[in-house]
């Protein structure tokens, strides 16, 4: 069969990405997984739009592409804030004191795990384990992974994306 | 290429590496990294620079070292002096010694203490010493020489015995001999077979896996080269966790390298053997452990078991006969088919041969990851090789296995690390977590942790595991919580019995051992919860006294038991 080329759903670039992975397997249905890691890459989320291109283009069942979607934990389907940070949640991690960690960043930003913040700054994601145990308890901010922390430096870092932006603020108007 | 090119290539290579007098190795593991190993790096050469020594000294990544918790590590050769703790301001003073000769005292880690001299290392034999980024200097040290000679010299079937002499076990967990699981892969007849290389570490609390994919990508193409040679595969899949962003890189990395050497693709050593590797992302979900389920999440669908027989080897991927080797389990071939399976039949004890790599974490002196002879006792590697437990607290319980093992108590301390005594205690040898606790952690709150794991990572194809882990979750919640009665103990123990016989896969008929375990070294700390509404290590919060009213009911009731 001939692989077939849909056109993307709009001209961002981004899909080119996405059409390369799927590409580079043959359009196989068995490619599902690998090219919703590249929209995830792409576009931060997997939305609708995507998901249904996705199915269309490797002549899956949308519902199945929503199947998988959902089963794993590592895509989402909703827009990340600006920052992630995950709390991982493994043994060691658990038992050095990561609930409170974890507790400290819900109680002050008011979110659960798997929300985003109000002003679309933090999203609070959980690990069950990033396998960094020698540093527990570790948070990943921004895919870089900070270990042996407590709840008060565990908040630092969030509190410093924010004022961060403030000074940029601040900066931009003076 | 022959073995002769292959010496060809080590023997450049220890050329190259002999211009530089001395070499500073940097970890650049996972651990070592977020340590900020790269700004040590970057300072060392810095500082190499601007006293003009590069033609003297060289500074380059390594992998892992073990000891995570002192990172970042760096290591000077050829005198092998390990530092720890290493700062960019510390450059200085160790580019200073390697001109004085003289060690920097203060971060000086001695390497003759228990925690480097109890191991014994066959996996990871070379971590830390290789750049993980070079094939040329995995074969300087003697890499793909078992790859080559088996192509060259000896038979699939040869292969395959030496494998099974060698008395090599799964190290995912299961404990299955290799050599057997080999065999029927081999016996089975298809146009298609596949080799599969589970890299889905999914148990909390361990990272082996990772550290020799990211330490040693080589080694890991290596065994799967040579598991696909004695099976007849043609075709290996890496099935690697997509949160470990730095092993897919030096495993694809290493991949091209290997193919640009003639190591890997169409008639390896010009032989009729023809082998491809491609590398498959998990996406976290902890089910797809169970190779079932890994085999439909490459598949492209929802990483779900389906029941067996057939197995894998007969009916696996698409239909095809299909061999599922954990990583460790195929990092260990290549020095068993280069010293032979004898050699590795003498290490060990009983029927666990050869050594095991366990992430020794929680609470320790010496987190870190560690290989060690099976048979060993749990309390060699508490006490000797982690150092004990840290501000004079007591030991409690050691946990192995992740959510499918269980806890072992202090009493339990001197048995010897083999698949058949770890089961024999209620746990597993599981893929090699092992995390020490003291008494400020609550069995409880530990069982519930667990069961909290396997109920949200359960699949949901089969009942006794989506509905049983949820009961059992909400049972313990309740205990942990001082809400609950006898009977509820008494109905957990019945779920746990349920659970563990009838589940479709590992994840189900294993889930309940942290229970079980618990329930049977630490029972008096669940009675204090139910009993008394009290945690004994002062973990678990009681929910006001309102719920209170069964209390006196309830000590009579054990009274009468």
């Amino acid at each position: 069969m001939q692989p077939k080329k849909l056109t993307p759903p709009n001209d961002d670039k981004r899909w080119r990405l996405v059409g390369a992975t799927m590409r580079k397997h043959g359009f196989l249905p068995s490619a599902l997984i690998e090219t919703l890691h590249t929209v995830q890459e792409a576009f931060g989320y997997l939305d609708d739009q995507s998901l249904r291109w996705v199915a269309l283009n490797l002549r899956v069942p949308l519902s199945r592409v929503y199947g998988v979607a959902t089963f794993y934990n590592y895509f989402t389907l909703k827009p990340q804030g600006e920052h992630t940070c995950v709390v991982c949640l493994g043994t060691a991690c658990y038992i050095k004191g990561a609930p409170d960690i974890l507790e400290a960043i819900q109680a002050q930003e008011d979110i659960k795990p798997g929300e985003t913040s109000a002003d679309k700054k933090v999203s609070l994601l959980i690990a069950r384990c990033i396998g960094a145990c020698g540093l527990a308890p570790a948070v990943v901010y921004d895919g870089e992974v900070v270990g042996k922390l407590g709840p008060e430096q565990a908040l630092a870092r969030i509190n410093a994306w924010r004022a961060n932006k403030a000074e940029e603020v601040a900066h931009a108007a003076g | 290429m022959l073995l002769d090119d292959l010496h060809g290539i080590a023997k450049r290579e220890r050329a190259e590496q002999a211009r530089h007098e001395q070499h500073i190795v940097v970890c650049t593991g996972t651990a070592c990294a977020s340590a900020r190993s790269a700004e040590v790096q970057a300072a060392l050469e810095g500082g190499i620079k601007v006293r003009g020594l590069e033609k003297r000294c060289a500074v380059t990544p390594g992998g892992c070292r073990g000891l995570c918790a002192a990172g970042p590590l760096v290591t000077v050769q050829p005198q092998g002096t390990l530092y720890q703790g290493v700062h960019p301001e510390d450059a200085e003073a160790i580019i200073e010694s390697l001109e004085t000769g003289a060690v920097v005292e203060r971060l000086h880690c001695h390497t003759d203490t228990p925690f480097f001299t109890r191991q014994q290392k066959v996996v990871l034999e070379q971590s830390g010493l290789l750049n993980p980024d070079r094939v040329e200097d995995y074969i300087a040290h003697g890499g793909y020489e078992a790859l080559v000679h088996a192509l060259t010299e000896m038979t699939p079937a040869q292969v395959l015995e030496e494998v099974v002499r060698s008395g090599l076990r799964g190290r995912g967990g299961g404990g299955y001999p290799t050599g057997l699981k080999w065999s029927t892969v081999a016996k089975a007849i298809s146009d298609q077979k596949y080799v599969i290389c589970n890299g889905d570490e999914g148990d909390p609390g361990a990272f082996m896996d990772r550290s020799v994919m990211e330490s040693n990508p080589h080694r890991v193409l290596e065994g799967m080269l040579l598991a696909g040679y004695a099976v007849g595969a043609s075709v290996g899949f890496i099935y690697v966790r997509a949160e470990y962003p730095l092993a897919v890189k030096r495993l694809e990395a290493a991949i091209k390298q290997a193919k640009k050497l003639g190591l890997l693709g169409a008639n390896i050593c010009n032989t009729p053997f023809s082998f491809e590797i491609e590398i498959r992302l998990g996406a976290g979900a902890f089910v797809c452990g169970e190779e079932t389920a890994l085999i439909a999440s490459i598949e492209g669908e929802r990483g779900q078991p389906r029941p067996r027989p057939p197995y894998p080897a007969e009916s696996g991927l698409w239909g095809k006969p299909t061999l599922i080797n954990n990583v460790e389990t195929l990092a260990n071939v290549p020095p068993i088919l280069q010293r032979g399976g004898d050699w590795y039949a003498r290490i060990g004890m009983d029927k666990s041969k050869g050594t095991k790599v366990f992430a020794l974490t929680g609470r320790i002196v010496h987190t870190g990851l560690i290989e060690v002879p099976m048979g060993i006792t749990l309390r060699e590697i508490v006490y000797e090789i982690g150092g004990g437990i840290p501000d004079g607290k007591q030991f409690k319980a050691v946990q192995t296995g992740g959510p499918s093992g269980g806890c072992i108590p202090a009493d339990q301390l001197d048995l010897p690390v083999t698949y058949e005594s770890l089961a024999s205690v209620g746990s597993i040898m599981g893929s090699g977590g092992m995390i020490v606790m003291d008494e400020t952690s609550c069995m409880v709150d530990v069982a519930k942790y667990f069961m909290e794991f396997s109920m949200a990572e359960s699949c949901g194809k089969c009942v006794p595991c989506r509905v049983g882990t949820a009961q059992m979750y909400q049972l313990l919640d309740r205990i942990s919580k001082g809400e609950a009665t006898l009977d509820d103990l008494a109905l957990l123990e019945d779920l746990c019995d349920m659970v563990k016989h009838t589940s479709l896969c590992g994840l189900g008929q294993s889930a309940p051992n942290p229970v079980i375990s618990t329930l049977k070294y630490f029972r008096d700390e669940y009675l204090a919860h139910i009993v008394e509404r009290r945690c004994p290590a002062g973990v678990c919060k009681m929910s006001s006294p309102a719920h209170n009213g069964h209390v006196s009911e309830l000590a009579h009731k054990e009274g009468v038991r």
